[in-house]
């Protein structure tokens, strides 16, 4: 029943997913494509979309996600599944365990955890720029190079190092979204 | 207006007007609740911050059951939580209403393209900058290696294997190297 698997399916999400809302991209890639819930390409509108929404990330893929699958209800139960764990973790460490960080053995398990999730992070984008930007899927599939993606990204790393420098900060995501829907329907329409 | 309804309101402007997830947010829970209202001092926003990062799920939501624990208990936990979580709820869910007749407009369809592009440089210059921030001793390197490589040659050849087994197997080998550590320090001061 795809309802009881879009709420446990973000319980799960909700209860591993360390370093936040990017932290959770791998896992919520695996997850959809594998119930052949979305295709790579949807999964990326979707972000792009919870990107340029306020709110965390997290809940606008949750309810993102299970509002494609299961209209209202899903979209309830997907966010509902991906809040609950926090708010469970969060109320035991305030109420209970409120030297929890102070544990050696805590702190020893989240420094192993924490470049792990790095290396997670970085892999998912190797693996989507390897798609998206190459058309590389698999070894003998053939590459389809993505000439003007291949530009606008160029483009978009550019535009960061200039906007550091001059500003001494990073572009906003929102920012750079909208740049890049700019380029794509320039470069589209030729 | 009482504490709960003040805590809930407070939230929900947090919820919607925050754009780039919980690491934005923090900075504006600073000054709500620190400098304006005082309702936590700097040291236990602090600890709220750490404790957000450190467990599991997205660090809003963290963020706001811990504030709303401090500052009335379970009830306020509650309402904190539903609060920066219902302007995410209510935009998203309108926009997945019409977002495939969007999509299929020509012009709509051109923008995404480029857009896709973003969300991949969004997500390798996020992961970049975590990896700046990264404490740079041999234990996480090599973890952050291994990890980027397993992963990227599995998902190159299609391997199933879940990122929940990447970070337990992580976290195991943290604490596999701590209490190695300690073994090996007892042994040298036993001497």
């Amino acid at each position: 029943m795809i309802y009881l698997r879009l709420f446990l399916t973000f319980l799960m999400i909700g209860a591993v997913s360390f370093g936040g809302g990017y932290g959770m991209i791998s896992l919520i890639r695996e997850t959809v494509i594998s119930n052949g819930w979305l295709t790579e390409s949807e999964l990326i509108n979707f972000i792009a979309v919870s990107e340029s929404t306020p709110g965390p990330l997290a809940v606008n893929m949750a309810t993102f996600i299970g509002a494609s699958q299961g209209g209202i209800l899903g979209s309830m139960l997907a966010t509902l599944g991906v809040v609950l764990p926090s708010f469970i973790i969060i109320l035991l460490i305030s109420a209970v365990l409120k030297n929890l960080l102070r544990y050696a053995g805590v702190n020893a398990f989240l420094s192993g955890v924490r470049p792990c999730v790095v290396a997670l992070i970085l892999a998912t984008a190797l693996t989507l720029a390897l798609d998206t930007l190459l058309g590389f899927t698999s070894p003998g599939n053939g590459l389809a190079i993505n000439g003007r993606g291949l530009i606008i990204f160029a483009l978009l790393i550019g535009i960061r190092l200039i906007y550091k420098r001059l500003r001494g900060k990073k572009p906003s995501p929102i920012l750079m979204i909208a740049l890049s829907a700019g380029l794509g329907i320039l470069l589209w329409s030729f | 207006m009482g504490k709960l309804g003040r805590l809930f309101f407070t939230f929900l402007k947090i919820g919607a007007f925050t754009f780039g997830g919980g690491y934005a947010m923090i900075a504006l829970l600073e000054t709500e609740f620190i400098d304006r209202k005082k309702w936590m001092t700097r040291e236990e926003f602090l600890d709220m911050v750490a404790i957000a990062e450190s467990t599991p799920g997205p660090v809003a939501i963290n963020s706001a059951t811990y504030i709303g624990y401090k500052v009335a208990g379970v009830a306020g936990a509650a309402l904190a939580t539903l609060a920066v979580s219902l302007p995410s709820f209510g935009i998203i869910y309108l926009i997945s209403l019409f977002f495939e007749r969007f999509l299929a407009l020509e012009w709509v369809a051109r923008a995404f393209r480029g857009i896709q592009v973003c969300v991949v440089y969004l997500i390798l210059t996020a992961g970049l900058d975590m990896l700046k921030n990264l404490r740079r001793d041999a234990l996480s390197l090599v973890i952050f290696f291994c990890v980027l490589a397993v992963m990227t040659a599995f998902s190159i050849f299609s391997v199933g294997f879940s990122s929940i087994f990447y970070i337990l197997i992580s976290g195991l080998v943290g604490l596999t190297a701590y209490s190695l550590r300690r073994l090996s320090g007892k042994g040298a001061n036993g001497k």
